[in-house]
Parts: structure tokens; sequence; C-alpha cells
């Protein structure tokens, strides 16, 4: 087990170095800096004088070999350095300013979604062939043919803007949460009910189930202490990554309903190449990715005595 | 493939794989109907130029921000642009990438997919290990450096989706071969003297297209996606060029005045999506016996 630990660590690291090196690498072989995107947002030119010494100043002079070196020693103590459109906020900060909005938009998602998924999943496959079952089918399909940022953007056309029942963006109050909410659960949904429901049938099947039923256990029983929590553990294995993608927020609900979260800056960052910006969120969310995969598959086996890591080599 | 002579009429008529499958796919409403919508789809895409009512790059700057009328059914945007022929050569672009990219993936990841599992050793470990470390980054994130770097544009995109789907096929082509290297077939052609290109070509690729096939299907509609998200975020087609998802980028933001900006190209976007979806299941159903209920 612990030597499990220590190799999937090591693999995390080796990931993190891979990912770091191809977003520095791939963000520098752009043509042009950053200064030169700032100044054509603004429409003007700046002086060769003055981008070579914001190219100083920000350390963009030096070999890019040396200058990936130094943005990792001080990534390791979380200092990503200033970005380069916020005069007076680094990086950090700018993250720790950010990021609740995106978690609390994760969090209701996940909330959400586990509820209306698993109610779903588990519906069809306790009551099949019965209009729960064919509610759920048409929840999934719905779910998986349309993509969130146009369902957002009908929502927003219908409730907002023609039947003036929600606010049409922002985040300062819980009727704004509605609609970027239910427009960020349609993939853990579908994910959800369908995860649940082929999970239930499978432990509905089982033949421990028919033992149980056969030495005389209450209905009730049989489903609660042999299905249920048969059924269930397998869901925590697409929970966890879940979880972990819905917290790192999105770029497209947060765009359509003006919600300042990290997702809504790596967006901005992006368009105008601030560096330090781009290379921490993505750092830090591949290494939150991984680490839940590494947590999930922990608890699973923990959660379930079948699960041993036989694979260790 | 079946040859029948007139000899034998009492056997029942073989029928082509082709013939089998299209009969099965017939009985499927939805994916009917979604491969009738696509074909019209596919029919204005091509023929854009003589459909469209109005140049969908120069503007008539005295109808600006029209709403739904006679004259521009759908209406004008903000530089006098007819919306309904926007839309129409809009399809041009989500099509073309749509189709050409899975294209591309698939010849760059059956190939590789093939490889690694008829020659495993080391070159599998290889390759194992670059789609373990692929697959481990966050994809859209990926998407989106790899498209920033390249700058954007129609090849650019279709080239990002490329380099990132490729995966996606090269695991099922593997996982496919592996499997049919141990089928008594295959065993079998070994034993007769085939050797190992031949028993590549007419047995293991061949017999490992039906996923593929299948995974295509269910790819377009997802480069489709890609293409309208990376689009709507800017990254993608550059104005004023028009795809649909670009489209509802740009006038997302004018939705409380001039709400047929956006509106119309997502609901066009999520009525392709969905015929897609639809065409690729059925597809998947119709291939794959087994599957039918």
């Amino acid at each position: 087990m612990l030597r499990y630990i220590t190799l999937r660590l090591a693999g995390l690291i080796g990931v993190l170095l891979a990912v770091s090196a191809l977003t520095f690498f791939l963000m520098h072989a752009i043509p042009g800096g950053p200064f030169d995107a700032q100044a054509l947002a603004q429409n003007k030119v700046l002086p060769t004088e003055v981008i070579t010494q914001l190219n100083i100043k920000y350390g963009l002079d030096k070999p890019l070999v040396e200058q990936y070196l130094t943005f990792m020693l001080n990534a390791v103590r979380l200092d990503f350095g200033y970005s380069f459109t916020s005069q007076t906020r680094t990086v950090t900060q700018i993250i720790a300013d950010q990021w609740p909005y995106s978690i609390q938009l994760g969090l209701l998602t996940l909330v959400f979604s586990m509820i209306i998924g698993l109610g779903l999943g588990l519906g069809a496959a306790i009551k099949q062939g019965t209009w729960l079952d064919y509610l759920g089918t048409t929840v999934s399909i719905f779910c998986m043919v349309m993509p969130g940022f146009v369902f957002a953007i009908l929502l927003q056309f219908v409730f907002a803007v023609r039947l003036h029942w929600l606010p049409t963006g922002g985040w300062d109050k819980p009727a704004t949460w509605v609609l970027p909410v239910l427009a960020n659960s349609l993939a853990p949904i579908l994910t959800l009910q369908r995860f649940t429901k082929s999970s239930m049938v499978d432990a509905m099947r089982a033949n421990y189930v028919r033992t149980a039923r056969a030495k005389g256990l209450s209905e009730q029983r049989v489903m609660l202490i042999h299905v249920l929590k048969n059924a269930l553990s397998p869901v925590i294995t697409v929970g966890g990554p879940m979880a972990a993608s819905l917290v790192i927020g999105s770029f497209f609900i947060e765009k359509i309903f003006q919600i300042p979260g990290i997702g809504f800056y790596w967006v901005n960052a992006i368009q105008t190449r601030d560096y330090p910006m781009i290379m921490a969120s993505t750092l830090i969310w591949t290494a939150l990715i991984t680490i839940t995969y590494l947590l999930t598959d922990l608890a699973y086996a923990l959660i379930d005595p079948r699960v041993a890591f036989v694979k260790e080599s | 493939m079946a040859v029948v002579t007139s000899t034998v009429g009492e056997l029942p008529r073989r029928q082509s794989t082709g013939a089998l499958v299209w009969k099965r796919f017939r009985h499927n409403r939805a994916a009917m109907i979604a491969l009738g919508f696509i074909v019209l789809q596919v029919l204005i895409a091509l023929f854009a130029n003589l459909i469209a009512p109005y140049d969908p790059i120069k503007g008539i700057y005295l109808d600006t921000y029209q709403f739904p009328s006679s004259k521009h059914l759908l209406g004008t945007d903000d530089l006098g642009r007819d919306v309904l022929s926007r839309i129409i050569f809009g399809a041009r672009i989500s099509y073309g990438i749509g189709i050409l990219s899975q294209f591309i993936l698939v010849l760059i990841g059956v190939p590789i997919g093939a490889l690694s599992g008829l020659i495993g050793g080391w070159f599998d470990y290889m390759v194992m290990r670059l789609i373990d470390v692929l697959s481990s980054l966050p994809m859209i994130m990926f998407y989106i450096l790899l498209l920033i770097a390249l700058r954007g544009g129609f090849g650019n995109m279709i080239l990002t989706m490329a380099l990132t789907g490729w995966i996606g096929v090269a695991r099922l082509v593997r996982g496919q071969v592996l499997s049919l290297k141990q089928t008594d077939y295959v065993r079998a052609a070994r034993a007769m003297g085939g050797n190992t290109r031949h028993i590549f070509l007419t047995h293991l690729v061949r017999n490992s297209l039906t996923p593929v096939i299948v995974s295509m299907a269910l790819g377009v509609p997802g480069a489709m996606f890609a293409e309208a998200g990376l689009s709507f975020l800017g990254l993608g087609i550059a104005p004023p060029e028009p795809s649909w998802g670009q489209m509802i980028g740009i006038y997302q933001t004018y939705i409380q005045s001039f709400w047929h900006l956006s509106v119309f190209p997502a609901i066009v976007l999520a009525l392709t999506m969905f015929a897609w979806i639809a065409l690729g299941e059925g597809l998947q159903k119709a291939l794959d016996p087994s599957m039918r209920s």
C-alpha cells in the first residue's frame, strides 16, 4: 500500500513537470510577447525601448530554460509572481480572490446533479419500465445532446430576458445561482444517472442479492443493505474526479453569466498572454485533478475490500 | 462478396454486411430522421453560395440590427449582415471541421493503435505511456493552449483536434487487435502460413473497423462542439468568417436587446448535435447486433 502511494506520488510529480514544461514552451512558442497583446487590445503600439524595459522587469529577456527554472523554483513555494495584467495583485492573490466563486459554482452544481442524477438513476433501476425510467432516459438524452453553453444561452434568454424571473448574470444573490448551476449540471447529471442505473442493475442481479431474498429478508432490507451499499461504492470513482473538474470552474458558464471565477480569468489571461497566470492555474488544476484521482482510488480500496492493488509494478 | 448462382436457388440468398446494416438502421426512426436532417445540412453547406439569400461577410449598413422579418428571416447583426446567411455559411465550418478532423485523427490513431497491439514490447510500452500522460491533462485546457500556439483558424483547429483526438481511436484499435490476435481465425490464418502483413491487413484491420466507424460518427458532434466552444471563446474561427460558436460568443452579450443574434445559432447548433448523436447511436446499434434488445 505504502509502496503504491509512493509510486503514484512520483507519477504525479512527473505529470506536473511534463504539464508545466509543455504549457511553458507552448506559451512561449507563440510569436509576439505579452506586451504586444496588451498594447494591441488598447489599439496602440508600444515603443521598442518600453517593451525591452518591460521584458527586463519581468525577466523575459533571459534564456527560456532559465526562465522556466526560475518559475518552477518559485512555484514550489506557491509564488507565481505578478500577473502581467494587474499592477497590484500577485497571481496567488488573484487565484485566492477569484477561485471561491468557481468553487461555489462547482459545489452547488455537484449537489444539484447528485440529487437529480442519483435520484433518476436509482428510480430508473428500481422501477424499471415505469414513467420514472423513461423520465431518466429522456433527461439523460437531453443532457447528452445539449451543449452546456448553448443551454446556458437558451436558459438566459427564456428565464432572464423574456420572462424576467431571474437575473441575467452575476453571483451576488441566490437568485443568480439558479441558471448557471442548471446549465453547468448537464454533463454531471448524464454521467451520474447512467452510472448509477447500470451499477444498480448489476447489483440487483448479483448472487448475494438472490441469497438475501432466499433467506427471507424483507425487500427494504435487501435494497438498503445489499443493493444500495454495493451499487453506490463504484459511484465514488466517478464522483471524485467529477467534483475536481467542477471546482476548477467553467470557462463557458462563467463567461455567459459574468461570474468572476477562475475560469473567467483564465480565458482573459489566455487572450492577454498573461504567462504567470496561465502557468499557475494550469499547474494548480492539473495537481488537483491528479491528486483527486489518487484519493479516489484509495477511497475505493477502503470501501470495497475486493479491490487490491495488484498491478504495482 | 456473395456470389449466388441460380442453381442453388433454394438456399436463402446471402446478404452483404452493408445491406444487413442498412436494413437494421432503416428501422430506427430517430436515426433515419437524423440522417435526413444531416444530408439536408450537408447539401446546404455544399451549395451555401447558391442558397444563402445575402452575402455572409459584406453587410448592408442601412439594415443593421434588424429583428426577424420577411426581408431578413432571422434578422441582421451589428454590421447589417444577414443572420440566416451567416448560419448557412457557418455550416461549412462546422461540418468541415467535424468530418475532416475525424478522418485525420483516424489516419493517425488507427496505425499507431494497430502497430502497438501487433508489435507489443517496447513500442507498445512507449505508446501507452504517451497516451497516459496525454490523457492525464485536462483536455480542454490542452486544446486551448495548442490552438493559441497555432493561432486559430480552420486548418489549425482540425490539426488540434486530430493531435488530441487520436488517443481514443488508438486505444480502441489496440484493444481490438489484442483481442483479435487471440481468435481462432487469426491463429488459423497464421497456421496456414499467412505472413504478418497479410494477417494484419486482411484480418486485424478489417475486423476492428466497426468500432472505429462508430467512434468516428460519435466523434463528429464532439469536434463540432469543440469548434463551437473554442470559437465561442474567441480562439477558433476569427470574424468576419462566420461560425456558429463564434456568433453565439460575440453576440451573447447582446442577449438583453438583440436576442436573435445568439439564440438562432444556438438552436441550430443544438439541433445539429442532436442529429449527429442520434445518427451515431443508430449506427452503433445497426453495426453491433449484440446491442439490440
